[in-house]
Protein backbone atom coordinates (compact mmCIF):
# COMPACT_ATOMS: atom_id res chain seq x y z
CA UNK A 1 0.00 0.00 0.00
CA UNK A 2 2.90 3.08 1.28
CA UNK A 3 4.73 1.68 -1.72
CA UNK A 4 2.48 1.70 -3.99
CA UNK A 5 1.13 5.70 -3.00
CA UNK A 6 4.95 6.11 -3.19
CA UNK A 7 5.48 5.21 -6.86
CA UNK A 8 2.11 6.94 -7.33
CA UNK A 9 3.15 9.95 -6.59
CA UNK A 10 7.14 9.76 -7.17
CA UNK A 11 7.14 8.48 -10.51
CA UNK A 12 4.90 11.15 -12.10
CA UNK A 13 7.13 14.10 -10.73
CA UNK A 14 10.08 12.19 -11.95
CA UNK A 15 8.63 11.87 -15.06
CA UNK A 16 7.39 15.66 -15.29
CA UNK A 17 11.00 17.30 -14.40
CA UNK A 18 12.35 14.85 -17.03
CA UNK A 19 10.41 15.70 -19.62
CA UNK A 20 10.78 19.31 -19.02
CA UNK A 21 14.33 18.42 -18.62
CA UNK A 22 14.22 17.36 -22.30
CA UNK A 23 11.86 20.57 -23.61
CA UNK A 24 14.49 22.64 -22.25
CA UNK A 25 17.42 21.41 -24.20
CA UNK A 26 15.59 21.25 -27.20
CA UNK A 27 14.05 25.09 -26.49
CA UNK A 28 17.49 26.57 -25.54
CA UNK A 29 20.29 25.17 -26.36
CA UNK A 30 20.25 25.99 -29.94
CA UNK A 31 20.07 29.55 -28.47
CA UNK A 32 23.31 29.15 -25.95
CA UNK A 33 24.81 27.77 -28.70
CA UNK A 34 24.49 30.65 -30.22
CA UNK A 35 25.61 32.88 -27.89
CA UNK A 36 28.68 31.32 -27.10
CA UNK A 37 29.61 30.63 -30.88
CA UNK A 38 29.72 34.17 -30.51
CA UNK A 39 32.36 34.25 -28.54
CA UNK A 40 34.27 31.85 -29.75
CA UNK A 41 37.32 32.45 -32.22
CA UNK A 42 36.16 31.96 -36.02
CA UNK A 43 38.86 28.94 -36.10
CA UNK A 44 37.20 27.15 -32.75
CA UNK A 45 33.70 27.24 -33.98
CA UNK A 46 33.50 23.96 -35.87
CA UNK A 47 36.45 22.32 -32.96
CA UNK A 48 36.59 18.64 -32.93
CA UNK A 49 35.23 17.50 -30.45
CA UNK A 50 32.42 20.17 -30.41
CA UNK A 51 32.61 22.40 -27.46
CA UNK A 52 29.92 24.26 -25.82
CA UNK A 53 32.33 26.69 -24.06
CA UNK A 54 35.13 28.78 -26.13
CA UNK A 55 38.82 27.96 -25.17
CA UNK A 56 39.34 31.64 -25.23
CA UNK A 57 36.53 33.72 -24.69
CA UNK A 58 36.84 36.79 -27.24
CA UNK A 59 34.93 39.84 -28.23
CA UNK A 60 36.55 40.26 -31.58
CA UNK A 61 33.32 39.44 -33.09
CA UNK A 62 31.34 42.58 -31.56
CA UNK A 63 34.23 44.94 -31.57
CA UNK A 64 34.45 43.94 -35.52
CA UNK A 65 30.29 44.93 -35.83
CA UNK A 66 30.82 47.86 -33.41
CA UNK A 67 33.66 49.07 -35.45
CA UNK A 68 31.98 49.37 -38.87
CA UNK A 69 29.59 51.97 -39.63
CA UNK A 70 27.53 50.27 -42.60
CA UNK A 71 27.13 47.50 -39.71
CA UNK A 72 25.67 49.88 -37.08
CA UNK A 73 24.01 51.54 -39.74
CA UNK A 74 21.77 48.02 -39.85
CA UNK A 75 21.06 48.63 -36.35
CA UNK A 76 19.85 51.69 -36.38
CA UNK A 77 17.51 51.35 -39.64
CA UNK A 78 15.99 48.66 -37.49
CA UNK A 79 15.56 50.58 -34.47
CA UNK A 80 13.99 53.66 -36.27
CA UNK A 81 11.92 51.80 -38.65
CA UNK A 82 10.38 49.54 -35.79
CA UNK A 83 10.04 52.76 -33.15
CA UNK A 84 7.95 54.60 -36.02
CA UNK A 85 5.77 51.62 -37.13
CA UNK A 86 5.52 50.74 -33.38
CA UNK A 87 4.18 54.99 -32.49
CA UNK A 88 1.71 54.70 -35.87
CA UNK A 89 0.50 51.72 -35.51
CA UNK A 90 -0.62 52.15 -31.45
CA UNK A 91 -2.19 55.15 -32.38
CA UNK A 92 -4.07 53.95 -35.19
CA UNK A 93 -5.23 50.82 -33.55
CA UNK A 94 -6.10 52.84 -30.23
CA UNK A 95 -8.93 54.99 -32.06
CA UNK A 96 -10.32 52.04 -33.90
CA UNK A 97 -10.36 49.80 -31.19
CA UNK A 98 -11.97 52.45 -29.30
CA UNK A 99 -14.34 53.01 -32.14
CA UNK A 100 -15.11 48.89 -32.06
CA UNK A 101 -15.46 48.36 -28.14
CA UNK A 102 -16.88 51.44 -27.38
CA UNK A 103 -19.93 52.18 -30.62
CA UNK A 104 -21.84 50.29 -32.09
CA UNK A 105 -22.15 50.93 -36.17
CA UNK A 106 -23.22 49.78 -39.48
CA UNK A 107 -20.62 48.05 -41.39
CA UNK A 108 -18.77 47.38 -37.79
CA UNK A 109 -18.69 43.34 -38.47
CA UNK A 110 -17.74 43.90 -41.85
CA UNK A 111 -14.91 45.98 -40.92
CA UNK A 112 -14.02 43.84 -38.38
CA UNK A 113 -14.21 40.42 -40.51
CA UNK A 114 -12.10 42.75 -43.06
CA UNK A 115 -9.43 43.15 -40.07
CA UNK A 116 -9.28 39.74 -39.33
CA UNK A 117 -9.28 38.61 -42.70
CA UNK A 118 -5.97 41.21 -43.68
CA UNK A 119 -4.35 39.37 -40.56
CA UNK A 120 -4.06 36.36 -42.82
CA UNK A 121 -3.34 37.60 -46.76
CA UNK A 122 0.04 36.73 -47.60
CA UNK A 123 2.67 39.38 -47.64
CA UNK A 124 4.30 37.56 -51.24
CA UNK A 125 1.07 38.13 -52.78
CA UNK A 126 1.34 42.33 -51.97
CA UNK A 127 4.75 42.61 -51.99
CA UNK A 128 4.31 41.97 -56.62
CA UNK A 129 2.05 45.09 -56.14
CA UNK A 130 3.53 47.06 -53.68
CA UNK A 131 6.84 46.86 -55.91
CA UNK A 132 4.78 48.36 -58.61
CA UNK A 133 3.02 51.14 -56.48
CA UNK A 134 6.98 52.13 -54.72
CA UNK A 135 8.44 52.23 -58.00
CA UNK A 136 5.42 54.34 -59.30
CA UNK A 137 5.28 56.93 -56.32
CA UNK A 138 9.09 57.00 -56.69
CA UNK A 139 9.52 56.13 -53.21
CA UNK A 140 11.82 52.93 -53.91
CA UNK A 141 14.49 53.00 -51.46
CA UNK A 142 13.27 54.80 -48.62
CA UNK A 143 12.12 54.54 -44.88
CA UNK A 144 8.37 55.60 -46.05
CA UNK A 145 8.35 52.34 -48.07
CA UNK A 146 8.66 50.31 -44.91
CA UNK A 147 6.92 52.37 -42.62
CA UNK A 148 4.04 51.99 -45.21
CA UNK A 149 3.81 48.67 -45.92
CA UNK A 150 4.59 47.77 -42.24
CA UNK A 151 1.88 48.98 -41.21
CA UNK A 152 -1.10 47.02 -43.35
CA UNK A 153 0.65 43.82 -41.29
CA UNK A 154 0.97 45.67 -37.81
CA UNK A 155 -2.64 47.29 -38.22
CA UNK A 156 -4.84 44.13 -38.16
CA UNK A 157 -3.19 42.64 -35.06
CA UNK A 158 -2.60 45.55 -33.12
CA UNK A 159 -6.21 46.61 -33.25
CA UNK A 160 -7.45 43.13 -32.40
CA UNK A 161 -5.48 43.37 -29.07
CA UNK A 162 -6.40 46.53 -28.06
CA UNK A 163 -10.09 45.74 -29.11
CA UNK A 164 -9.35 42.25 -26.59
CA UNK A 165 -8.24 44.83 -24.12
CA UNK A 166 -10.41 47.60 -24.29
CA UNK A 167 -13.60 45.09 -23.85
CA UNK A 168 -12.06 44.15 -20.93
CA UNK A 169 -13.17 47.64 -18.99
CA UNK A 170 -15.65 48.58 -17.54
CA UNK A 171 -18.07 51.09 -19.85
CA UNK A 172 -18.26 53.14 -16.86
CA UNK A 173 -15.76 54.58 -16.92
CA UNK A 174 -15.62 56.62 -19.79
CA UNK A 175 -19.05 57.47 -19.64
CA UNK A 176 -18.48 59.50 -16.42
CA UNK A 177 -16.40 61.80 -18.51
CA UNK A 178 -19.15 61.62 -21.22
CA UNK A 179 -21.93 62.66 -18.49
CA UNK A 180 -19.16 65.51 -17.18
CA UNK A 181 -19.76 66.79 -20.44
CA UNK A 182 -16.16 66.23 -21.89
CA UNK A 183 -16.16 64.59 -25.27
CA UNK A 184 -15.32 60.94 -26.43
CA UNK A 185 -11.82 62.36 -27.30
CA UNK A 186 -11.08 63.44 -23.79
CA UNK A 187 -12.89 59.94 -22.82
CA UNK A 188 -10.50 58.05 -24.64
CA UNK A 189 -7.39 60.16 -23.85
CA UNK A 190 -7.14 61.20 -20.29
CA UNK A 191 -9.10 57.80 -19.06
CA UNK A 192 -9.15 55.21 -21.16
CA UNK A 193 -5.33 54.90 -22.19
CA UNK A 194 -3.91 55.22 -19.35
CA UNK A 195 -5.36 52.37 -17.87
CA UNK A 196 -4.93 50.38 -20.72
CA UNK A 197 -1.64 50.52 -20.19
CA UNK A 198 -0.93 46.65 -20.19
CA UNK A 199 -2.68 46.42 -22.99
CA UNK A 200 -0.15 49.16 -25.16
CA UNK A 201 2.77 47.37 -23.57
CA UNK A 202 1.66 44.40 -24.84
CA UNK A 203 -0.11 45.47 -28.35
CA UNK A 204 3.53 47.78 -28.52
CA UNK A 205 6.09 44.93 -27.86
CA UNK A 206 4.15 42.73 -30.45
CA UNK A 207 4.15 45.29 -32.86
CA UNK A 208 7.80 46.31 -32.79
CA UNK A 209 8.57 42.38 -32.82
CA UNK A 210 6.44 41.81 -35.95
CA UNK A 211 8.37 45.35 -37.65
CA UNK A 212 11.82 44.37 -36.02
CA UNK A 213 11.83 40.78 -37.97
CA UNK A 214 10.51 41.89 -41.54
CA UNK A 215 12.71 40.48 -43.80
CA UNK A 216 10.52 40.50 -47.54
CA UNK A 217 9.43 43.85 -47.74
CA UNK A 218 12.25 44.96 -46.57
CA UNK A 219 14.95 42.96 -49.08
CA UNK A 220 12.88 43.98 -51.73
CA UNK A 221 11.71 47.67 -51.34
CA UNK A 222 14.95 48.71 -50.00
CA UNK A 223 18.36 48.69 -51.90
CA UNK A 224 21.31 50.87 -50.83
CA UNK A 225 23.32 49.61 -47.63
CA UNK A 226 22.13 52.85 -46.00
CA UNK A 227 18.77 51.44 -46.01
CA UNK A 228 19.11 47.91 -44.89
CA UNK A 229 17.76 46.74 -41.75
CA UNK A 230 19.20 44.15 -39.85
CA UNK A 231 17.66 40.91 -40.97
CA UNK A 232 18.90 42.36 -44.69
CA UNK A 233 21.82 43.06 -43.02
CA UNK A 234 23.12 39.57 -41.76
CA UNK A 235 21.36 38.24 -44.67
CA UNK A 236 24.55 40.21 -46.72
CA UNK A 237 26.82 39.16 -44.18
CA UNK A 238 26.23 35.82 -44.91
CA UNK A 239 26.92 36.22 -48.60
CA UNK A 240 29.91 38.19 -48.32
CA UNK A 241 31.95 36.51 -46.13
CA UNK A 242 30.15 33.06 -45.74
CA UNK A 243 32.89 31.83 -42.68
CA UNK A 244 32.25 34.51 -40.41
CA UNK A 245 30.47 31.96 -38.76
CA UNK A 246 31.10 34.15 -35.25
CA UNK A 247 30.68 37.47 -36.28
CA UNK A 248 27.44 36.25 -38.07
CA UNK A 249 26.36 34.97 -34.30
CA UNK A 250 27.38 38.16 -32.92
CA UNK A 251 25.46 40.13 -35.15
CA UNK A 252 22.49 37.87 -34.43
CA UNK A 253 22.71 37.64 -30.62
CA UNK A 254 22.50 41.91 -30.85
CA UNK A 255 19.80 41.41 -33.34
CA UNK A 256 17.53 39.76 -31.07
CA UNK A 257 18.62 41.42 -28.20
CA UNK A 258 15.97 44.08 -27.67
CA UNK A 259 12.71 41.44 -28.52
CA UNK A 260 14.30 39.65 -25.26
CA UNK A 261 14.84 42.38 -23.52
CA UNK A 262 11.09 43.74 -24.26
CA UNK A 263 9.81 40.40 -23.99
CA UNK A 264 11.54 40.27 -20.65
CA UNK A 265 10.35 43.28 -19.13
CA UNK A 266 6.90 43.61 -20.71
CA UNK A 267 6.61 39.66 -20.03
CA UNK A 268 3.31 39.63 -17.87
CA UNK A 269 1.63 42.00 -20.37
CA UNK A 270 2.43 40.28 -23.32
CA UNK A 271 1.09 37.46 -22.27
CA UNK A 272 -1.83 38.09 -20.82
CA UNK A 273 -2.06 40.08 -24.17
CA UNK A 274 -1.23 37.94 -26.51
CA UNK A 275 -3.37 35.44 -25.10
CA UNK A 276 -6.51 37.68 -25.03
CA UNK A 277 -6.26 38.43 -28.68
CA UNK A 278 -5.24 34.91 -30.17
CA UNK A 279 -7.75 32.96 -28.17
CA UNK A 280 -10.28 35.25 -27.86
CA UNK A 281 -10.12 38.08 -30.85
CA UNK B 1 -11.71 67.30 -34.81
CA UNK B 2 -13.54 64.83 -32.78
CA UNK B 3 -14.08 67.36 -30.02
CA UNK B 4 -16.11 70.15 -31.69
CA UNK B 5 -18.27 66.96 -32.81
CA UNK B 6 -18.56 65.29 -29.20
CA UNK B 7 -19.17 69.15 -28.11
CA UNK B 8 -20.31 68.82 -24.43
CA UNK B 9 -24.37 68.08 -24.59
CA UNK B 10 -25.69 70.83 -22.00
CA UNK B 11 -24.23 73.71 -24.02
CA UNK B 12 -26.82 72.33 -26.87
CA UNK B 13 -29.64 71.63 -24.27
CA UNK B 14 -30.52 75.46 -25.46
CA UNK B 15 -29.86 74.90 -29.20
CA UNK B 16 -33.46 74.10 -30.07
CA UNK B 17 -34.76 71.12 -31.67
CA UNK B 18 -32.55 71.54 -35.08
CA UNK B 19 -29.54 71.83 -33.46
CA UNK B 20 -29.86 68.84 -30.94
CA UNK B 21 -30.92 67.13 -34.23
CA UNK B 22 -27.71 67.97 -36.59
CA UNK B 23 -25.27 66.98 -33.07
CA UNK B 24 -27.66 63.52 -32.89
CA UNK B 25 -26.24 63.12 -36.97
CA UNK B 26 -22.54 64.41 -36.01
CA UNK B 27 -22.51 61.96 -32.72
CA UNK B 28 -23.34 59.35 -34.93
CA UNK B 29 -20.57 60.12 -37.57
CA UNK B 30 -17.88 59.92 -34.13
CA UNK B 31 -17.40 55.66 -34.50
CA UNK B 32 -16.29 55.93 -38.46
CA UNK B 33 -14.04 59.17 -37.82
CA UNK B 34 -11.87 56.77 -35.43
CA UNK B 35 -12.45 53.80 -38.01
CA UNK B 36 -10.78 56.12 -40.73
CA UNK B 37 -7.55 55.69 -40.83
CA UNK B 38 -7.60 52.24 -40.09
CA UNK B 39 -9.89 51.77 -42.48
CA UNK B 40 -8.14 54.40 -45.28
CA UNK B 41 -4.65 52.32 -44.67
CA UNK B 42 -5.68 49.00 -45.09
CA UNK B 43 -7.99 49.99 -48.26
CA UNK B 44 -5.14 51.67 -50.27
CA UNK B 45 -2.46 49.58 -49.37
CA UNK B 46 -4.50 45.92 -48.88
CA UNK B 47 -7.52 45.92 -51.24
CA UNK B 48 -5.87 48.06 -53.98
CA UNK B 49 -2.79 46.28 -54.29
CA UNK B 50 -4.85 43.03 -54.45
CA UNK B 51 -6.91 44.34 -57.18
CA UNK B 52 -3.68 45.43 -58.70
CA UNK B 53 -1.77 41.50 -58.36
CA UNK B 54 -5.51 40.43 -59.96
CA UNK B 55 -4.86 42.52 -62.21
CA UNK B 56 -1.41 41.93 -63.32
CA UNK B 57 -2.28 38.18 -63.43
CA UNK B 58 -4.35 38.69 -66.36
CA UNK B 59 -2.08 40.71 -68.43
CA UNK B 60 1.38 39.87 -69.83
CA UNK B 61 4.48 41.69 -69.05
CA UNK B 62 2.74 43.65 -66.20
CA UNK B 63 5.22 46.13 -64.78
CA UNK B 64 7.99 45.61 -67.10
CA UNK B 65 5.92 46.45 -70.77
CA UNK B 66 4.65 49.58 -70.88
CA UNK B 67 1.16 48.36 -73.18
CA UNK B 68 0.59 45.13 -71.22
CA UNK B 69 -1.76 43.42 -73.37
CA UNK B 70 -4.85 41.27 -71.17
CA UNK B 71 -4.44 37.65 -71.99
CA UNK B 72 -7.15 36.44 -69.94
CA UNK B 73 -5.91 32.93 -67.87
CA UNK B 74 -3.25 32.38 -69.67
CA UNK B 75 -0.59 33.50 -66.71
CA UNK B 76 -2.64 30.44 -65.17
CA UNK B 77 -2.43 27.50 -67.54
CA UNK B 78 1.47 28.74 -68.01
CA UNK B 79 1.98 27.83 -64.25
CA UNK B 80 -0.29 25.39 -63.70
CA UNK B 81 1.89 23.61 -66.83
CA UNK B 82 4.96 24.05 -64.65
CA UNK B 83 6.07 21.21 -62.37
CA UNK B 84 8.38 23.07 -60.35
CA UNK B 85 4.95 24.81 -59.33
CA UNK B 86 3.15 21.80 -57.93
CA UNK B 87 6.31 20.07 -56.76
CA UNK B 88 6.30 23.58 -54.33
CA UNK B 89 3.04 23.28 -53.58
CA UNK B 90 3.48 19.64 -52.38
CA UNK B 91 6.15 20.65 -50.65
CA UNK B 92 4.74 23.63 -48.93
CA UNK B 93 1.49 21.63 -47.34
CA UNK B 94 4.42 18.71 -46.49
CA UNK B 95 6.06 21.27 -44.35
CA UNK B 96 3.30 23.47 -43.53
CA UNK B 97 1.16 20.43 -42.46
CA UNK B 98 4.13 18.46 -40.36
CA UNK B 99 4.74 21.92 -38.54
CA UNK B 100 1.42 22.71 -37.86
CA UNK B 101 1.11 19.13 -36.21
CA UNK B 102 4.49 19.00 -34.48
CA UNK B 103 3.58 22.34 -33.09
CA UNK B 104 0.91 21.12 -31.80
CA UNK B 105 2.27 17.76 -30.07
CA UNK B 106 4.75 19.91 -28.76
CA UNK B 107 3.00 23.25 -27.84
CA UNK B 108 0.13 20.69 -26.17
CA UNK B 109 2.90 18.39 -24.49
CA UNK B 110 4.93 21.41 -22.87
CA UNK B 111 1.91 23.52 -22.44
CA UNK B 112 0.98 20.16 -19.70
CA UNK B 113 3.96 19.89 -18.16
CA UNK B 114 3.74 23.60 -17.43
CA UNK B 115 0.98 22.91 -16.07
CA UNK B 116 1.10 20.46 -13.42
CA UNK B 117 0.97 21.55 -10.10
CA UNK B 118 4.11 18.80 -9.20
CA UNK B 119 6.84 21.18 -10.69
CA UNK B 120 7.73 24.03 -8.10
CA UNK B 121 5.93 27.03 -9.09
CA UNK B 122 9.63 29.17 -9.32
CA UNK B 123 11.07 27.02 -11.72
CA UNK B 124 7.92 26.58 -13.71
CA UNK B 125 7.26 30.13 -14.42
CA UNK B 126 11.26 30.25 -15.13
CA UNK B 127 10.28 27.43 -17.54
CA UNK B 128 7.78 28.78 -18.96
CA UNK B 129 9.80 31.41 -20.39
CA UNK B 130 12.97 30.08 -21.10
CA UNK B 131 10.43 27.57 -23.61
CA UNK B 132 8.81 31.06 -25.27
CA UNK B 133 12.35 31.77 -26.38
CA UNK B 134 12.43 30.21 -29.91
CA UNK B 135 9.14 32.23 -30.73
CA UNK B 136 11.28 35.71 -30.61
CA UNK B 137 13.50 35.17 -32.93
CA UNK B 138 13.76 36.70 -36.10
CA UNK B 139 13.20 34.26 -38.87
CA UNK B 140 16.77 34.80 -40.33
CA UNK B 141 18.23 34.29 -37.15
CA UNK B 142 16.34 30.77 -36.90
CA UNK B 143 18.09 30.31 -40.19
CA UNK B 144 21.37 31.09 -39.15
CA UNK B 145 21.44 29.23 -35.81
CA UNK B 146 20.33 25.78 -37.64
CA UNK B 147 22.49 26.26 -40.65
CA UNK B 148 25.43 25.84 -37.92
CA UNK B 149 24.09 23.08 -35.83
CA UNK B 150 23.54 21.19 -38.79
CA UNK B 151 26.61 21.76 -40.86
CA UNK B 152 28.35 19.05 -42.28
CA UNK B 153 30.82 19.63 -39.41
CA UNK B 154 28.60 21.05 -36.80
CA UNK B 155 27.70 19.72 -33.59
CA UNK B 156 24.54 17.90 -34.78
CA UNK B 157 26.77 16.05 -36.71
CA UNK B 158 29.22 15.08 -33.89
CA UNK B 159 26.63 14.42 -31.49
CA UNK B 160 24.98 11.50 -34.03
CA UNK B 161 28.07 10.25 -34.81
CA UNK B 162 28.95 9.99 -31.50
CA UNK B 163 25.82 8.13 -30.61
CA UNK B 164 26.19 5.74 -33.71
CA UNK B 165 22.99 7.02 -35.19
CA UNK B 166 24.84 8.60 -38.19
CA UNK B 167 28.13 7.33 -39.75
CA UNK B 168 29.20 9.69 -42.10
CA UNK B 169 28.76 13.43 -41.89
CA UNK B 170 25.12 14.07 -42.95
CA UNK B 171 24.92 17.51 -45.30
CA UNK B 172 21.18 18.02 -43.97
CA UNK B 173 20.90 21.66 -46.23
CA UNK B 174 22.44 20.92 -49.05
CA UNK B 175 21.07 17.18 -49.58
CA UNK B 176 17.75 16.69 -51.91
CA UNK B 177 16.75 13.84 -49.17
CA UNK B 178 17.29 15.66 -45.72
CA UNK B 179 16.88 19.05 -46.63
CA UNK B 180 13.00 19.74 -46.76
CA UNK B 181 12.98 18.09 -43.20
CA UNK B 182 15.87 19.84 -41.91
CA UNK B 183 13.97 23.17 -42.74
CA UNK B 184 10.87 21.68 -41.32
CA UNK B 185 12.50 20.63 -37.89
CA UNK B 186 13.86 23.53 -37.95
CA UNK B 187 10.50 25.44 -38.58
CA UNK B 188 9.10 23.37 -35.58
CA UNK B 189 11.63 24.22 -33.22
CA UNK B 190 10.69 27.83 -33.70
CA UNK B 191 7.10 27.66 -34.14
CA UNK B 192 5.59 25.77 -31.11
CA UNK B 193 5.19 28.51 -28.48
CA UNK B 194 2.70 30.22 -30.18
CA UNK B 195 0.59 26.54 -29.32
CA UNK B 196 2.42 26.76 -26.14
CA UNK B 197 1.22 29.61 -24.57
CA UNK B 198 -2.56 29.73 -26.11
CA UNK B 199 -2.99 25.76 -24.97
CA UNK B 200 -1.56 26.85 -21.08
CA UNK B 201 -3.66 29.24 -20.50
CA UNK B 202 -6.50 27.12 -22.27
CA UNK B 203 -5.83 24.76 -19.39
CA UNK B 204 -5.70 26.79 -16.76
CA UNK B 205 -9.25 28.06 -18.08
CA UNK B 206 -10.19 24.25 -17.41
CA UNK B 207 -12.72 23.91 -14.27
CA UNK B 208 -10.82 21.96 -11.31
CA UNK B 209 -14.06 20.11 -10.82
CA UNK B 210 -14.79 18.38 -14.36
CA UNK B 211 -11.68 16.75 -13.19
CA UNK B 212 -12.75 16.17 -9.85
CA UNK B 213 -15.59 15.00 -11.05
CA UNK B 214 -14.20 12.12 -13.49
CA UNK B 215 -11.93 11.02 -11.00
CA UNK B 216 -15.07 10.21 -8.55
CA UNK B 217 -15.96 8.52 -11.52
CA UNK B 218 -13.03 6.29 -11.53
CA UNK B 219 -11.45 7.66 -14.58
CA UNK B 220 -8.00 7.60 -15.01
CA UNK B 221 -5.60 10.21 -16.09
CA UNK B 222 -5.88 8.82 -20.03
CA UNK B 223 -9.64 8.82 -19.91
CA UNK B 224 -9.35 12.28 -18.05
CA UNK B 225 -6.94 13.89 -20.55
CA UNK B 226 -8.95 12.09 -23.55
CA UNK B 227 -12.47 13.11 -22.25
CA UNK B 228 -12.20 16.49 -20.58
CA UNK B 229 -8.93 18.35 -21.48
CA UNK B 230 -8.95 17.66 -25.60
CA UNK B 231 -12.62 18.45 -25.88
CA UNK B 232 -12.46 21.52 -23.79
CA UNK B 233 -9.09 22.69 -26.12
CA UNK B 234 -10.74 21.85 -28.91
CA UNK B 235 -11.79 25.54 -29.40
CA UNK B 236 -8.58 26.64 -28.76
CA UNK B 237 -7.13 23.74 -31.21
CA UNK B 238 -8.91 24.58 -34.28
CA UNK B 239 -8.09 28.32 -33.88
CA UNK B 240 -4.36 28.17 -33.70
CA UNK B 241 -3.96 25.17 -36.18
CA UNK B 242 -5.70 27.30 -38.89
CA UNK B 243 -3.67 30.72 -38.48
CA UNK B 244 -0.74 28.64 -37.97
CA UNK B 245 -1.29 27.08 -41.54
CA UNK B 246 -2.23 30.26 -42.33
CA UNK B 247 1.40 32.05 -41.60
CA UNK B 248 3.39 28.51 -42.09
CA UNK B 249 2.12 28.45 -45.55
CA UNK B 250 3.95 31.97 -46.28
CA UNK B 251 6.90 30.84 -44.91
CA UNK B 252 9.39 32.83 -47.09
CA UNK B 253 13.05 33.73 -44.44
CA UNK B 254 13.41 30.66 -42.82
CA UNK B 255 13.91 28.75 -46.58
CA UNK B 256 15.39 31.90 -48.65
CA UNK B 257 18.52 31.86 -46.02
CA UNK B 258 18.43 27.70 -45.56
CA UNK B 259 18.29 26.74 -48.66
CA UNK B 260 17.15 28.96 -51.08
CA UNK B 261 14.63 26.94 -52.53
CA UNK B 262 17.28 23.93 -53.42
CA UNK B 263 18.93 21.67 -53.91
CA UNK B 264 17.82 21.61 -57.39
CA UNK B 265 13.78 22.25 -56.31
CA UNK B 266 13.79 20.36 -52.94
CA UNK B 267 12.45 22.81 -50.74
CA UNK B 268 11.17 25.12 -53.38
CA UNK B 269 8.00 26.41 -51.62
CA UNK B 270 5.23 28.70 -53.47
CA UNK B 271 6.32 31.73 -51.76
CA UNK B 272 10.35 31.11 -52.63
CA UNK B 273 8.36 30.31 -56.13
CA UNK B 274 6.56 33.06 -56.59
CA UNK B 275 9.59 35.46 -55.36
CA UNK B 276 12.21 34.09 -58.03
CA UNK B 277 9.42 34.71 -60.69
CA UNK B 278 9.32 38.35 -60.22
CA UNK B 279 12.56 39.43 -58.88
CA UNK B 280 14.76 37.14 -60.56
CA UNK B 281 13.31 36.45 -63.96
CA UNK B 282 11.53 39.29 -63.84
CA UNK B 283 7.61 37.61 -64.93
CA UNK B 284 6.04 39.61 -62.90
CA UNK B 285 2.38 38.82 -64.66
CA UNK B 286 3.15 35.10 -63.97
CA UNK B 287 4.33 35.69 -60.44
CA UNK B 288 1.32 37.19 -59.80
CA UNK B 289 -0.44 34.29 -61.40
CA UNK B 290 1.49 32.48 -58.30
CA UNK B 291 0.50 34.85 -56.11
CA UNK B 292 -3.30 34.90 -56.46
CA UNK B 293 -3.16 31.22 -56.23
CA UNK B 294 -1.53 31.21 -52.54
CA UNK B 295 -3.95 34.31 -51.68
CA UNK B 296 -6.61 32.09 -52.46
CA UNK B 297 -5.51 28.83 -50.83
CA UNK B 298 -5.12 30.96 -48.15
CA UNK B 299 -8.18 32.93 -48.25
CA UNK B 300 -10.08 29.52 -47.91
CA UNK B 301 -8.60 28.48 -44.88
CA UNK B 302 -9.22 31.31 -43.26
CA UNK B 303 -13.12 31.68 -44.32
CA UNK B 304 -12.87 28.63 -41.92
CA UNK B 305 -10.91 30.27 -39.23
CA UNK B 306 -13.41 33.33 -38.98
CA UNK B 307 -16.53 30.87 -39.61
CA UNK B 308 -14.84 29.13 -36.09
CA UNK B 309 -14.40 32.58 -34.39
CA UNK B 310 -17.82 34.10 -34.93
CA UNK B 311 -19.49 30.66 -34.06
CA UNK B 312 -17.77 30.76 -30.41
Amino acid sequence: MAKRSLKNSVLPTVLTYLGLAIGLVFAAFPIVWMFFSSLKSNTEIFALPPKLLPDDFTISAYLTIFNDPTKVRFFINSYFVAGVVTALTLFIAILTAYAFSRYSFRFKNTLNIFIISTQTVPPITLLIPYFGMVVAFRIFDTYLALILTYLVFTLPYAVLLMTGYLNTLPKELDEAVLVDGGSSWTALWRVIVPVSIPGIVATAVYTFLLAWNEFLFALTLTKSMDLRTVPIGIQLLMGQHAFEWNEMMAMSVLGSLPLLVLYLVAQRYFLAGMTAGSVKS
Amino acid sequence: MNRSITAPAPALSKAGRKGKLSYKTLRKLVPYLYVTPATLLLVLLMLFPMAMVLRYSLMDGAIMKRDAAFVGLQNYITIFQNPVFWQSLYQTLYFTVMSVVFHFVLGLAFAMLLNTNRVDPTIRSILRVLFILPWLFTAVIIAIIWRLLLDPNGVVNSVLMALHIIDFKVEWFSSTKTAIHALTFANIWAGYPLFMVSLLAGLQGISKELYEAAGIDGANEFQKFWHITIPQLMPIIISIALLDFIWTMQVFPLVWMTTGGGPIYATEMLSTFTYKLAFAQYEFSLASASAIVILLISMSVTYFYIKHQQRR
